[in-house]
């Protein structure tokens, strides 16, 4: 009897056992990964993810400089994810202001002006900004009074977040801005759009210019007053810039001028304090987080913490070939360079009078035989750029011994542009402001290119195209040219011709639909509520 | 092999009742193998009926006492046990081995069965046919021996891994790596750090048999990770009887075959002399040396190898046991490359309780030693400039020839001196793995029917290493040379407990058995990371304080711990009627921590069933020994390859450099991870129709199967909405594919004579695959997903998935040729006749898998003589000419970068100027056939007075290639087709000895 007893509880034993679950022990999590309830449970927390938003503009993923990143779908990290790289193929490329020797997929496509909804590039800058303001609605979410409230955050840490949901919402509004600008349309997400819920809606361009306008003039209060908070964070300057710029562009955007208002917000900036940095060539140098005070925006690039391909460290590696040591750089990637037609813009393009034309190296000066281009990928031929440049104004070494990785710091918006809002806004009929302060302006930015007043102009030289003109020399190889273009109507007509402008040696005129890119045909496959452009 | 001592212990008990006294005689006779007249030791003679047992000497004889009215049984391990009548004094045994019947056991999951009661596509491959000569790693035993199972070496590294696929492989973007498992533990195959290929450290040599399922109603029992197919590596045991013991060693010299195809250092100096007179610039003249250099020469050597090995095996103290060592010494044929392996196993199978309780301990140990080349050489080599010398005139970079630029600095974009990269560093790396578990089989003393198996096991290995670079090296010299060390850890481990009970029903001629189980297997990787440093003592000038540590090396985080489980509940039923009818039904149920709770759980339910025609239809048709119809059909999942907790979005911490400025502060990024809350694993669903046949008793016999798999929720990594999720694509389920094809085997022995026999095997397998769905939303103007990166510009992708082609088919444009075939540069086809070319005129051309492969193996033994040739081929794949297209122009000659480069001999045929990497033009049929292996056997008899007997063998591996492919070789082991230049393989030359005693 108790030996069939022991064997009862010995089978039903082994029967446990054979049944017995360990159901509970599927439940892991990662060791070093943090959930969201972790990451947002303390102020250090937020300014982590603070810092990831406005780092999408400067590097391309977690792992600097490559390896881990952001945006994938098959795009290369270091060249069709990163903003400032992609920012620059978008507004420089296709203009008289640069011309690319590689061979890379479609890049040639970009000064042809024949790109297709197939580009791999344009892929990326779409992702690009839609993946910022992703962060950004996400970041939003959890920063909610309620959110900090329930999650103990209190004080000034809450009162920095606060001013920090403004300054994401300026992040946004520009991230909006750019696909504003090249797409003329946009995937429009806000905070009201969790992930994974439902697909996307298409905004329009006029509507987009309302919202951005709407969503800039809200923070104002929010945003810290101007060069009142850290570096590398923005405040109200950066909001009225972006406005200014927006104004200035109306016309293009939504069909209707806007230039007093353009003129209302470049003054803004201008009266808030700002000041020109003495010395051109300084302002795009290894330290020109000196020049701040011309800066209402910044991203801001560093050899050893804030490493990426499609930086500045882009510019000024892809700007030389083995004459790298004066762009401060290991070793250069015979990549980028300019037109004789952009740089027969300064009478004399040699650098000794105005100082911001920065096209001499040892190597290559700007002779006509040097400036003309026989053969696209042959770098030896055109004007090399040498105005980005990985080298302290004050000689001290950069950061990266190795110099493969810059720290210039890349301004997105300029004091220099807002004097030129102003001229242009002025001459094409905005009131609020007068013809003597925008030719004070435009001498202000001439006499720190000059270092004197010898480049001055006269009040009968200051027209449309000399401010055009003005805005080649001032801010050539910062993002501005094909907008400007676009805004004078030159980019795509036959009116101004530069050399290879639509894949002809001489230049050509090309169809009008490139004045704005096409949707990458891959996001309307994902994405049933976007439209194609006309024309592609 | 449990089974087997299990099931002679079971007849031996039955007769023991019959024990009776008779007069007794003594015989003696000699056991030779039927197939080729040598002697068989180890035989276990036994008096029917008896305890009275003895073991043949290493000469096949034996002595014995026996009464004449007796018989005696032989049997052993790998042959068919047999009845002879003692009634002569001397007793002479033709022993005839197993595969040539249905009887021999295979492992099949979870258990074995016998060949002939099989019901699902298995095949086992034993010790005796696997692949002859050096072979370091166990997957490639099996190259060329089954249908169905294509085994691709990476190339000719020593150590070096292969691409496995049975039937084609059923996923897109997870895993397509069948799920392996040694001696009952499943192992993972993702390698570790320090490993070229975790199944190296197995020795080939302890290996008995490997068994290869195939479709899903013989993997359904491994479930979620089966929808691949099932390797199982059973090793060697110990059987009852006196200790025998083995010693081979074999030694081995491989040679470059060929080398790719590149210009002479005179060739290149007329193109460039040719081109600066054209042009008047001479920029390029100027950087000309005057040297020949054939820089694949500098780079490649004779490897050499040597393998040895020894084991005992019999029983001590009644305890079964096998003990082997083994000692692997092998050099690459790229200077510098070697691997060693020092491995160890040890069997024991005793039996306790009056032989209630059976266990089996099996542990492999091993410990594997690589010195890794830098593989950038083989690279380097065909590109560097062969007008310059090796050595440099300067102390510059240890003397070797870089390119420098005006100024005297290095260009960073150059090639790379093939030599200096081999010679500048030193990368080593230490593996150390156990392999081991221990089954505790209880049949319950109160209920025999029914036994209990406990199974515990674990898989245990280290790897670190040490990768350093010289101070001098042009790859690091502006950190004063690197030194890396790195460390990982996986520690797998498996608990099973399963219920085994069968049943044979009398009355109703049936038998039947049931499996009940429960398994719980857990994954951990465990990682240690270091930070780099500098020779020197201030590695960054500019940053003294950090010393002689690498800026930007150090981690993260200093140790990683990521963990997988898995559990899962299994059943299996086998019912025999009449044996003809044999029925095999089956279900898991797995749950994986890798999915979200909703949908962590999968059911993989299969059915089986054979029927034995032969004995119903064709009793009376003598010619006709075998013929057997078998059904499968089964649900298998797959889910290798997918994140461990990817279900959830997480929070990850940015490196030290991808910081952000506040102020004067950096700050680390947290950022979100893109997440499907939804992710499961994919699901195939196999149907099998297979036919085995046999004729002549047996000596013509194969099979043929016929399999449909259609994968459905297949992890796919396609485009999801921009500001959807936190990417621009996501791992998700969506889509279908579909495999199906035909497998045939042909075994016959056409010859079969006292002193000859001739065997001759043939496989062959036909599989297409094609991609049946891949959008959540269809949508017409879809052009499907890009893949295949390619080497050259940035970002070009060569291949597509898309609905209706087969995975990775290449995307290109046609080209157009001249009146004499030569390729116009730049010039394609206008295929939508829109008056531009463009990407819209990208078509679908070929693909890289193949359509048909086949093996052949034959062999011829006459007398002591043995000769077998064993080749593998496939028809139908198409590759990626990369190296053409990236280095036959002369862009690479004359790089922008300022230096001179090589260029493939392709640019005498085109004359392109620049890469025109979507082209048509290089897309290659790489249809081959290689002739793997020709062996010559000579069985030397008895040495050391007859105490030992000694077999020579003597190999050529790899000896010839038909193809008309222009690459280096047509046979690559990459899905997406796209050809680079292997590490060649060598041809090997070697030679065996091998002595039991």
């Amino acid at each position: 009897m108790k030996n069939k007893l022991i064997r009862y509880i010995a089978t039903a034993l082994i029967v446990t056992v054979v049944a017995g679950s360990c159901a509970k022990k599927l439940d892991l999590y990662p060791s070093n990964d943090l959930t969201p309830e972790k990451t947002f449970s303390t102020a250090a927390g937020y300014k982590s993810v603070l810092a990831k938003i406005y780092g999408t503009l400067a590097i391309t993923g977690n792992s600097g400089p490559a390896g881990n990143p952001d945006i994938s779908g098959g795009l290369d990290e270091g060249s069709q994810v990163a903003f400032i790289r992609m920012f620059f193929n978008c507004n420089e490329l296709p203009t008289d202001e640069a011309l690319v020797a590689w061979n890379d997929q479609t890049i040639h496509d970009f000064h042809d002006l024949k790109y297709t909804s197939a580009d791999p590039f344009l892929k990326g800058i779409y992702a690009r900004p839609i993946y910022n303001i992703t962060l950004i609605n996400e970041y939003m979410r959890e920063s909610t009074d309620a959110k900090l409230a329930e999650r103990g955050i209190s004080g000034t840490d809450a009162a920095d977040i606060k001013k920090s949901v403004a300054e994401v919402r300026f992040l946004r509004a520009f991230n909006y801005w750019v696909m504003m600008d090249l797409f003329g349309k946009s995937t429009f997400i806000t905070e009201d759009d969790p992930i994974g819920t439902t697909l996307p809606k298409e905004i329009s361009r006029a509507n987009l210019f309302l919202y951005i306008e709407k969503e800039l003039k809200a923070i104002d209060a929010d945003l810290a007053p101007v060069k009142t908070i850290e570096y590398g964070r923005v405040d109200q300057g950066a909001a009225w810039a972006l406005l200014a710029r927006m104004y200035l562009n109306a016309g293009v955007y939504t069909g209707t001028t806007k230039y007093t208002e353009a003129i209302t917000y470049a003054k803004k900036v201008i009266g808030a304090g700002y000041a020109l940095y003495n010395g051109y060539p300084k302002v795009f140098m290894a330290d020109n987080d000196k020049a701040k005070d011309e800066f209402m925006f910044v991203v801001n690039c560093d050899g050893l913490h804030t490493q990426a391909y499609g930086n500045t460290t882009f510019f000024a590696h892809a700007a030389c070939g083995d004459e790298g040591v004066q762009y401060g750089v290991g070793g250069g990637w015979y990549g980028y360079r300019s037109t004789s037609a952009f740089v027969n813009l300064f009478p004399d393009n040699t650098g000794a009078t105005d100082q911001r034309a920065l096209f001499t190296t040892s190597k290559y000066g700007t002779s006509p035989a040097q400036l003309a281009i026989s053969d696209v990928s042959n770098f030896d031929q055109g004007p090399h750029v040498k105005k980005w440049v990985n080298v302290r104004a004050d000689g001290n070494p950069v950061s990266d011994s190795k110099k493969e990785f810059a720290d210039i710091d890349f301004p997105i918006f300029r004091l220099s542009e807002m004097y030129l809002i102003y001229a242009e806004a002025v001459l094409r009929g905005g009131t609020g402001g007068d013809a003597a302060t925008a030719l004070n302006y435009i001498n202000l930015i001439r006499t720190r290119a000059y270092g004197n007043a010898s480049g001055n102009i006269s009040a009968g030289q200051l027209n449309l195209q000399f401010v055009l003109d003005e805005r080649g020399r001032e801010l050539y190889w910062e993002g501005h040219r094909r907008t400007d273009l676009i805004r004078y109507g030159l980019l795509t007509t036959g009116t101004y011709l530069w050399p290879w402008k639509g894949g002809v040696s001489s230049g050509t005129a090309v169809d009008t639909k490139y004045n704005l890119f096409p949707i990458p045909a891959s996001n309307i496959v994902a994405n049933p509520n976007l439209t194609q452009n006309a024309g592609y | 092999m449990r089974k087997i001592s299990y099931k002679i212990m079971l007849s031996c008990a039955l007769f023991l009742v019959s024990l009776a006294a008779f007069s007794q005689n003594v015989i003696t006779g000699k056991v030779t193998d039927s197939k080729d007249g040598t002697p068989v030791s180890g035989v276990t003679v036994t008096v029917k009926g008896t305890k009275t047992a003895v073991q043949t000497e290493t000469d096949g004889s034996f002595k014995i006492n026996a009464p004449a009215v007796a018989k005696l049984v032989f049997s052993s391990v790998g042959f068919n046990q047999q009845e002879v009548n003692a009634d002569k004094a001397v007793v002479n045994v033709s022993f005839i081995r197993l595969n040539q019947n249905l009887d021999e056991l295979v492992v099949v999951a979870y258990g074995t069965k016998r060949k002939g009661d099989l019901t699902g596509s298995v095949t086992s491959v034993s010790a005796k046919d696997f692949q002859k000569g050096v072979v370091n790693s166990s997957e490639q035993l099996l190259q060329g021996k089954v249908a169905g199972l294509e085994v691709t070496t990476g190339g000719g590294a020593p150590g070096g891994g292969s691409r496995i696929r049975i039937r084609g492989g059923s996923s897109l973007n997870a895993s397509n790596d069948p799920l392996l498992v040694i001696d009952g533990v499943p192992v993972e195959g993702n390698g570790i750090s320090g490993s070229s290929n975790l199944l190296n450290t197995i020795n080939p040599n302890d290996i008995e048999s490997i068994s290869v399922l195939k479709d899903a109603s013989a993997t359904a029992l491994y479930g979620s990770r089966a929808s691949n197919g099932v390797l199982i590596i059973t090793t060697k045991k110990g059987s009852k009887g006196k200790i025998r013991y083995n010693f081979n060693t074999q030694l081995s010299t491989g040679i470059v075959g060929k080398t790719v195809k590149v210009l002479s250092g005179d060739e290149v100096r007329a193109i460039i002399n040719a081109d600066a007179a054209k042009s008047g610039n001479n920029t390029f003249k100027l950087l000309l040396g005057t040297a020949n250099t054939d820089w694949q020469k500098e780079i490649y050597r004779a490897a050499f190898g040597w393998d040895n090995n020894i084991s005992a095996s019999g029983a001590f103290k009644e305890i079964p046991f096998r003990v082997s060592l083994g000692y692997l010494d092998q050099d690459g044929i790229l200077k510098t490359d070697n691997f060693k392996r020092f491995s160890g196993s040890l069997n024991l199978s005793p039996k306790f309780l009056d032989d209630h309780l059976s266990v089996n301990l099996a542990l492999k140990v091993s410990n594997t030693k690589n010195n890794f080349a830098d593989g950038g050489a083989i690279g380097s080599a065909i590109a560097f400039d062969p007008t310059q010398t090796v050595d440099a005139s300067t102390t510059k970079f240890g003397g070797y020839r870089e390119w420098l630029d005006a100024n005297g600095t290095l260009i960073d974009l150059a090639t790379r001196n093939p030599v200096a990269l081999l010679n500048q560093r030193d990368n080593k790396s230490n593996v150390n793995r156990l392999v081991g578990n221990i089954q505790l089989d209880y049949k319950l003393h109160w209920f025999p029917d029914l036994h209990v198996l406990f199974n515990f096991g674990i898989d245990n290995s280290k790897g670190s290493g040490n990768d350093n670079i010289d101070s001098a090296s042009a790859t690091n010299y502006k950190t004063g040379g690197r030194k890396t060390y790195y460390e990982q850890r996986k520690v797998n481990t498996i608990t099973d407990i399963q219920l085994f009970y069968s049943k044979n029903l009398k009355k109703l001629n049936s038998k039947f058995d049931v499996l009940v189980g429960h398994t719980y297997q857990d994954f951990v990787t465990k990682v240690n990371n270091f930070a780099s440093f500098s020779y020197r003592s201030i590695a960054d000038a500019t940053n003294p304080q950090k010393k002689d540590t690498i800026a930007g090396s150090v981690p993260t985080f200093l140790t990683d711990k990521p963990e997988y489980r898995l559990e899962s509940y299994l059943g299996r039923v086998n019912i025999s009627i009449a044996d003809k009818y044999l029925i095999t039904a089956s279900i898991r149920r797995d749950a994986s921590s890798k999915f979200a709770k909703e949908n962590r759980v999968g059911y993989f339910p299969a059915v089986a069933a054979a029927w034995k025609l032969k004995d119903n239809f064709f009793k009376s048709v003598h010619v006709l020994s075998d013929l057997k119809l078998r059904l499968g059909w089964g649900t298998t999942g797959q889910q290798d390859g997918i994140p461990y907790y990817s279900y959830l979005p997480y929070y990850a911490q940015s490196n030290s450099a991808a910081q952000y400025q506040f102020g004067s502060t950096y700050y680390s990024f947290l950022r979100p991870s893109a997440y499907d809350p939804d992710r499961k694993w994919e699901t195939t669903t196999t149907t099998n129709v297979g036919l085995d046949f046999g004729f002549i008793n047996n000596r013509i016999s194969g099979s043929v199967d016929y399999y449909f798999k259609k994968t459905k929720d297949l992890l796919s990594v396609v485009p999801v909405a921009a500001g959807g999720n936190f990417d621009i694509q996501l791992l998700t389920n969506v889509g279908n594919m579909e495999n199906k094809g035909v497998e045939f085997t042909l075994n016959t022995v056409p010859v079969k004579k006292q002193n000859l026999q001739w065997d001759f095997g043939f496989n062959f397998t036909y599989n297409t695959r094609k991609i049946t769905n891949l959008l959540k939303q269809q949508d017409p103007n879809f052009k499907g997903i890009e893949t295949s990166g390619i080497s050259g510009g940035t970002g070009n992708n060569i291949g597509r998935f898309n609905v209706g082609y087969s995975p990775y088919a290449y995307y290109v444009y046609k080209q157009v040729y001249d009146g004499a075939g030569k390729p116009i540069e730049g010039l394609y086809e206008d295929l939508n006749r829109d008056g531009t070319i463009d990407e819209k005129d990208r078509y679908y051309y070929k693909k890289p898998a193949s359509d048909v492969f086949v093996g052949v193996n034959t062999q011829v033994t006459y007398k002591k003589y043995s000769l077998g040739i064993t080749g593998h081929g496939a028809f139908g794949s198409y590759l990626y000419n990369n190296f053409n297209s990236n280095n036959g122009v002369l862009r690479q000659i004359k790089n922008p970068i300022n230096f001179i480069g090589n260029a493939s001999v392709n640019y005498q045929e085109t004359n392109f100027s620049n890469n025109q990497y979507l082209s048509d033009y290089y897309i290659e049929n790489a249809s081959f056939f290689r002739l793997d292996n020709i062996n010559l056997g000579y069985n030397w008899g008895k040495v050391l007075r007859g105490k030992a007997s000694l077999r020579i063998a003597a190999s050529v591996q790899n000896v010839f290639i038909v193809t008309k492919y222009k690459g280096l070789d047509p046979e690559n082991s990459s899905d997406t087709g796209v050809d680079n230049n292997i590490y060649p393989r060598p041809r090997t030359f070697s030679l065996g000895f091998n002595l039991d005693f």
